[in-house]
């Protein structure tokens, strides 16, 4: 039972991250998506020390406000500040992500927070921590939590498809349709975001980043249609938490690292067969 | 106090070394880092650090030893090959830089993750500290690590700046520099090696997450005070080592706190300070500079009007109302207020209860500017054809803008003219002078 709590949990991770990490990737905004899943980090601690509870919502919250802040931090240093953009955000997420460690020493003994958990996550722990509904058993808080944030992107993938795609592929079409790129721009980094902190004590505030980025990249290079590539990313994502499950079982290591190795493979394979088939292409030119 | 002066006073052999290393290592990075921000690879130095984690990894189940000679070779070799990785992902594929070095970090993150926790499930007796990498272990560093670490930076420090010529050229001009003979492709990879090699040894300090910022950082705050390359790196270096000495003393008087995380906070503050304070492109010395351009502009404008109002009856040096003058020229009470008290100051206008005049000098300044206003809309209506009704607002722009020398060659241009489109006299200074 607790293999299958841990798939699935993994699996909503992928599924979330893949849908937002195709956004991320179309709008080159990969890099941002990092940043700011470090960047959560002082958000967690400070709403776990104000609120004193591990509860989701005050975390939730906590994140948002930072996730926002640091994307907020990366324009002004970089449209007021003239900075380069790869330094706004390099100097912008390093510096949050200390401030979040900081936090986290000072308060070591009031934070149940370690350290280990900020970087890799505790997805083998998931199934002990059961919700209990009037005195049933309904299974890891984390699987209601993560199920409840894929219902909301999808929820939101839906309504605002047009929107999302317009501004994603054509930003100045979309403001001649008058559709808001700020909006989407910012509805798209709280949903980073939220994905980040829900994922946290799963995978980590980096290895996210795997699940936010490695699909929708596989994904990218595979496809040129950005239905496809979302759906395409879900399913890399599912199965490299099913592969990287028994991977990290079979050597005795972090599930997480595992799943993120996976995801590595595919991308390779991928890699591969794409530059197969293009050579293939090449030569049957070249013979004709 | 009593840890102020035990710390500086480096009696404790430990903490003069420790301290003396992290130092050294910033500094090198910091220089380094230079080189990657002036070419707009800043955040592959991030995905290196994180690249990094496997090699020590794979190093340490090769010589089950934590010593820092034993985890280096692995770790630059899986530092390098990220590198490798990320150019191949944006120059051969479609996809972004931005996501090549996004995937390229959290996948070689993850296989390092994956092997870490692999070895610590091993129960091999020397595993337990591995993890430090993670967040930096500068306070546990013992003597052979900090000899290390020392040397290699001094290495790093001493080919950047016997190679400081040709690493100039390659990020400025690299067609430039391979047209002179140099081999590009060798520097480029002796630089990226560096970049490895300095993150290689930082991470044993401040840690795989927060490497990047010793790269990055210096770089982007000292790139506020200057415009010259060989300042810049020498202010990077100097700020990375102060962030350094500052970061080690805080984790000395609080044991608690971390080193690499305070080190990573001090430069981030010293960058917050050098984007807003920076001489060359700091926030504030750019409102000054908005700020006296506009001044410029406004005393032009006055005492243009003041000319334009003596023109009326050749009497430049006349008492002149407040309501003469708005009706001249519109001015608010407060830019009005404030430009005749700075005129009369610099003794380029009297002002009393009558009005304001011109002084000689100030007559000159009007009649300068009106002199290049009427030149430059008689040489656009003469030499781009706009229609006469069309040039009045480009040339109250560019009076304020003509240098001595710009002005010279309009008026040698155009002939030194008597009339503008306008049909109004263009005055000159000394009118024998022109011929």
């Amino acid at each position: 039972m607790d293999t299958f709590w841990i798939i699935l949990t993994g699996s909503l991770v992928a599924t979330c991250g893949a849908l937002v990490g195709c956004f991320l990737v179309l709008r080159k905004m990969a890099m941002v998506g990092d940043a700011i899943s470090h960047a959560v980090l002082p958000g967690i601690v400070l709403a776990y020390l104000i609120a004193q509870t591990r509860d989701s919502l005050p975390m939730l919250i906590g994140a948002a406000i930072f996730g926002v802040l640091i994307t907020i931090l990366i324009e002004t240093l970089h449209r007021q500040g003239k900075m380069q953009i790869d330094a706004a955000i390099g100097l912008s997420f390093t510096w949050l992500f200390a401030l979040g460690v900081i936090l986290i020493s000072v308060y070591a003994g009031k934070v149940d927070l370690d350290q280990d958990c900020v970087l890799y996550g505790e997805i083998a722990y998931i199934p002990i921590d059961i919700w209990l509904w009037n005195g049933k058993n309904m299974g890891p808080q984390a699987v209601w939590q993560l199920g409840g944030l894929l219902v909301f992107t999808i929820i939101l993938l839906t309504l605002g498809y047009k929107g999302l795609k317009i501004t994603t592929f054509d930003e100045k079409f979309a403001a001649s349709l008058g559709i808001s790129t700020v909006f989407w721009h910012y509805a798209l980094m709280s949903l980073v975001s939220f994905t980040t902190v829900l994922s946290f004590e799963s995978v980590g505030a980096i290895l996210v980043v795997a699940f936010l980025v490695g699909p929708a990249s596989t994904a990218y290079l595979l496809t040129k249609r950005l239905s496809q590539m979302l759906f395409l990313s879900v399913l890399l994502g599912i199965m490299a938490a099913i592969g990287g499950y028994f991977l990290a079982t079979s050597l005795n290591a972090s599930i997480a690292g595992g799943m993120a190795t996976v995801v590595g493979v595919e991308f390779v394979l991928a890699l591969l067969w794409v530059s197969y088939k293009s050579k293939k292409i090449e030569l049957s030119l070249m013979g004709e | 106090m009593q840890t102020l002066i035990d710390f500086f006073s480096f009696t404790d052999p430990n903490v003069r070394w420790v301290v003396l290393g992290i130092m050294a290592m910033c500094a090198g990075s910091a220089l380094v880092g230079v080189f990657a921000f002036l070419r707009k690879k800043a955040l592959v130095g991030d995905a290196v650090s994180h690249a990094i984690l496997p090699g020590i990894c794979l190093s340490f189940l090769v010589t089950e030893s934590k010593a820092t000679w034993a985890l280096l070779p692995g770790a630059f070799l899986t530092g390098w090959f990220s590198l490798i990785a990320i150019d191949y992902l944006t120059q051969h594929t479609k996809l972004k830089s931005d996501s090549a070095i996004a995937l390229v970090l959290s996948v070689f993150y993850g296989v390092g993750i994956l092997l870490l926790t692999m070895i610590q499930n091993m129960e091999l007796a020397q595993q337990s500290g591995l993890d430090k990498f993670l967040f930096g272990k500068a306070a546990a560093m013992v003597y052979e690590d900090v000899v290390v670490l020392i040397g290699l930076s001094l290495l790093i420090i001493v080919v950047i700046f016997s190679l400081y010529r040709p690493f100039r050229l390659m990020t400025f001009n690299p067609d430039y520099a391979q047209s002179l003979g140099y081999p590009i492709r060798l520097l480029e990879g002796l630089i990226s090696g560096l970049t490895v090699l300095s993150v290689a040894i930082g991470v044993q300090a401040v840690g795989v997450v927060l490497m990047a910022a010793l790269l990055i950082t210096p770089a982007a705050a000292a790139r506020y005070w200057t415009n010259r390359l060989s300042v810049m790196l020498i202010l990077a270096a100097v700020f990375g080592s102060f962030s350094g000495l500052m970061g080690t003393f805080i984790s000395y008087t609080y044991p608690r706190m971390p080193t690499g995380p305070w080190v990573v906070t001090v430069l981030s503050v010293i960058a917050i300070l050098s984007v807003l304070l920076g001489r060359k492109k700091g926030v504030i010395a750019h409102q000054r500079k908005l700020y006296r351009n506009r001044r410029k502009m406004l005393e032009e404008n006055l005492l243009k009007c003041l000319y334009h109002l003596g023109e009326l009856d050749s009497d430049w040096q006349k008492k002149r109302t407040w309501t003469e003058i708005t009706q001249k020229r519109l001015f608010t009470k407060r830019q009005f207020q404030s430009a005749w008290k700075t005129l009369h100051r610099k003794k380029l206008l009297i002002a009393d209860r009558e009005g304001l005049a011109l002084t000689k000098e100030g007559e000159k300044v009007g009649r300068r500017v009106t002199k290049i206003h009427r030149l430059w809309e008689l040489y656009l209506t003469k030499h781009l054809h706009l229609a006469s009704d069309h040039v009045h607002e480009d040339a109250e722009a560019i009076e304020h803008i003509i240098t001595p020398e710009l002005e010279k060659e309009l008026e040698l241009q155009l002939g030194y003219p008597e009339l503008d489109p306008h049909e109004e006299l263009i005055p000159y200074e000394n009118k024998d002078l022109k011929k």
